[in-house]
């Protein structure tokens, strides 16, 4: 298949493992940050045909993981009136709430459906006037801009019962967050391909400066995460730091400028929690005051719920590179797929799933 | 599960629901995909339930949990028996529609014992306010179906519930078939060294189901590869009689779930090779876009044939003489290896496991 076959042949994968065997002299902790390289790494086995030099550890970029619990459990219970019908992405479905996850609630009569694009859930809210349609806009830069023009366009159609539910979060406050943590090991970043394409990587140069840490846009296909290996790795052992792009077919400095025009009409930053890491400062986008009428959590009032977390997960250390999934006592055996302590045993994206689905014990 | 009420000895099984309660008190969708959750509805509640441990009498066409049960008649005989029900939606689908499609899953079943199907039986199940046309146009599917695989209908059932009870048309199948001498397929026949076959691309039931189911459009349609088997499957045996294994159709769950099965219960390792995994451009593009593993993406003309080494070819040639093996491929081996574990090596050269699906696998989302 064209623009995929490309970028998964052995001869090529080949190559590169040779010239980061030839080049490394030093170990080198390395942290990619999005879900889906960490899924792409593992299900190719790349993670086992890495020098011992290079050690990679999943980042927090996987959105189903880091949407906090209390947001889970509001989606849970605005999902249980009578009046919604609650749209969401597919992998939010199972992630476990406090007491239970999407997938219940619709299995006990909830309208809960699974959408593909935010725009189709505004499509349902016009082919039902008389029911309220919520979408659980959640997720990193990469879906905002789709979020930002559904609630754009259901205001152009002056729909009153359509709204989201909103927990966006922003990678750089992220990045910034582990660099600047006391037990921080990560030593260079891939960042995030789809991220960058839409915002551009100007506001990782910063980063790389202060922390003095390369950091390299890097796409999802085995052979772009072979490279942008290779390239971090060059950049560790040649001493330099800067941002780097691997993903020129798809990213460039300044980004999708007509979606970041968007996101800024319809998102202001906010503090943000993250779900096993906590409060980061600036961390992420909610609506503007003037589009509070499509805010879910002002239309339905739900109260302050209180959630717990179980206490053995240790999805917070796993997601800011301390630990690895099967370095928790409950891989595997009190945590699985199908009875999930934490969230990133959940989602495709999630580093935990990864582990247990690809056989990581 | 209920407790027996009269005075018959309680089985110490009955006692306790098996499926921890604590963890799924109400039934989810996720029982039905196929993988694993489906696999411990059986293993832990139907199978003890219906063939307990320890009883003078065993249920053995039930403990080899094959597709169809092979039972042994007085005379030299041995007959296949299966059953399946069809809840798809929407009923008409491009490549086939609910009725064609219930010949063609206990035809498959029946195929898969090494059997030549002899009857069926169909039961339907109707929701108040079918349209009549409708109706009609299912029944013709599937008698064309029936036809088409030389198999008769010779009994039925029909009930209809109230509208809302059910999603327009439900339709169970069960059917019998002769098991010729000399056959001998079970999972736990699968030894070291065989050969791993399937007759064509994979995934394509599936990906047209969602491309209708979710109004997802692509460049041309994806068609359901909805086809009887047993035509297929007696090329393979008339090729290579009992040096056929093991045949599998991986309908639910994919390919990857039907393999991890066979591994388990034959105690073997399986080792797929990514590369020779026959699948359409169309349906790899679906499954790019959607973020699904087309391994575990349902099929239902698909036959998975596990064969002795030496038969390899031959069988393959076979296959590809078929008009329903054309796109055939060898693609993996069993191995003494990892038992219970299927192995996958990747496109680039590296390995991994593929597991059994927990429940239904889901849109990423992004």
């Amino acid at each position: 298949m064209r623009f995929v076959d490309e970028y998964r042949n052995e001869p090529d994968a080949r190559k590169f493992l040779h010239a980061i065997a030839g080049m490394v002299t030093r170990s080198w902790t390395i942290m990619e940050i999005c879900g889906g390289q960490t899924h792409t790494l593992i299900k190719s086995g790349i993670d086992r045909m890495l020098p011992e030099e290079v050690t990679l550890v999943h980042g927090p970029g996987c959105p189903v993981c880091v949407t906090p619990l209390e947001l889970i459990d509001r989606a849970i219970a605005i999902a249980r009136r009578p009046e919604v019908i609650f749209t969401s992405f597919g992998d939010m479905l199972r992630v476990p709430g406090s007491g239970t996850d999407l997938l219940s609630v619709k299995a006990q009569g909830g309208d809960v459906r699974m959408v593909y694009s935010p725009l189709d859930a505004v499509e349902l809210a016009r082919k039902h006037p008389d029911r309220q349609v919520v979408f659980f806009a959640v997720g990193f830069e990469t879906t905002a801009p789709g979020n930002a023009m559904a609630v754009w366009q259901a205001r152009q159609l002056g729909l009153t019962n359509f709204s989201i539910l909103c927990s966006h979060v922003l990678v750089p406050p992220a990045m910034e967050a582990i660099l600047g943590s006391p037990d921080n090991q990560v030593q260079g970043f891939l960042a995030a391909g789809h991220v960058c394409t839409v915002m551009g990587y100007w506001e990782y140069e910063p980063l790389a400066e202060k922390y003095r840490v390369p950091i390299v846009v890097t796409g999802f296909e085995p052979l772009d995460l072979l490279q942008g290996i290779y390239m971090t790795v060059k950049a560790l052992e040649e001493g330099r730091w800067a941002v780097e792009n691997q993903y020129t077919r798809s990213v460039t400095r300044q980004g999708n400028v007509p979606a970041q025009r968007l996101m800024q009409q319809v998102f202001e930053v906010c503090d943000r929690g993250w779900r096993g890491i906590g409060t980061i400062p600036n961390s992420g986008y909610r609506l503007r005051p003037e589009f509070a009428a499509f805010d879910a959590e002002q239309r339905f009032g739900v109260e302050t719920i209180r959630t717990e977390e179980s206490p053995v997960c240790i999805a917070g250390e796993i997601m800011r590179g301390i630990k690895k999934p099967h370095q928790c006592a409950a891989f595997g055996t009190l945590c699985t797929p199908e009875h999930p302590l934490g969230a990133p045993m959940v989602s495709s994206e999630g580093a935990c799933a990864a582990y247990y689905s690809y056989g990581r014990a | 599960m209920e407790a027996p009420t009269s005075s018959v000895q309680r089985p110490t099984f009955a006692v306790q629901c098996p499926i921890p309660i604590s963890e799924y008190p109400i039934v989810t969708l996720a029982h039905g995909g196929g993988g694993r959750l489906t696999q411990m509805l059986i293993e832990r509640m139907f199978v003890p339930a219906f063939a307990p441990q320890g009883e003078a009498s065993r249920n053995l066409a039930l403990e080899m949990l094959h597709d169809g049960a092979i039972l042994q008649t007085d005379g030299a005989a041995r007959l296949a028996f299966s059953t399946d029900s069809f809840v798809v939606s929407p009923r008409f689908f491009p490549g086939g529609d609910i009725g064609s499609l219930a010949v063609h899953g206990t035809v498959n079943d029946l195929a898969m014992c090494g059997a030549r199907p002899l009857a069926l039986s169909v039961g339907f199940i109707l929701e108040e306010g079918l349209p009549m046309d409708e109706l009609w146009r299912i029944v013709q599917s599937l008698a064309a179906a029936a036809k088409c695989a030389g198999v008769n209908v010779v009994t039925g059932d029909t009930k209809v519930v109230e509208r809302g009870k059910a999603d327009g048309i439900y339709i169970n199948t069960a059917g019998i078939g002769v098991i010729p001498a000399g056959v001998d397929i079970a999972p736990r026949r699968a030894q070291a060294g065989d050969l791993v076959l399937i007759n064509g691309p994979i995934a394509q039931h599936g990906i047209a189901i969602m491309s209708v189911r979710e109004g997802l459009a692509f460049e041309t349609a994806v068609e359901s590869d909805s086809a009887a088997l047993h035509g297929l499957v007696g090329s393979i045996l008339d090729c290579a009689g009992d040096r056929v294994h093991v045949l599998r159709d991986p309908t639910r769950g994919g390919v990857s779930s039907t393999l991890n099965e066979i591994a388990g219960q034959a105690h073997i390792g399986i080792q797929l090779n990514e590369a020779s995994i026959p699948i359409d451009e169309q349906v790899r593009g679906a499954c790019e876009i959607l973020g699904l593993d087309p391994l575990y993406v349902a099929n239902e003309g698909k036959c998975l044939a596990i064969v002795a080494r030496e038969a390899g070819e031959a069988v393959l040639a076979a296959l590809r003489d078929h008009p329903l093996g054309r796109g055939a491929a060898i693609i993996g081996e069993v191995v003494a290896d990892h038992p219970g574990k299927v192995v996958l090596r990747s496109r680039i050269g590296g390995r991994r496991i593929v597991d059994m699906l927990s429940g239904e696998q889901l849109p990423r989302i992004c």
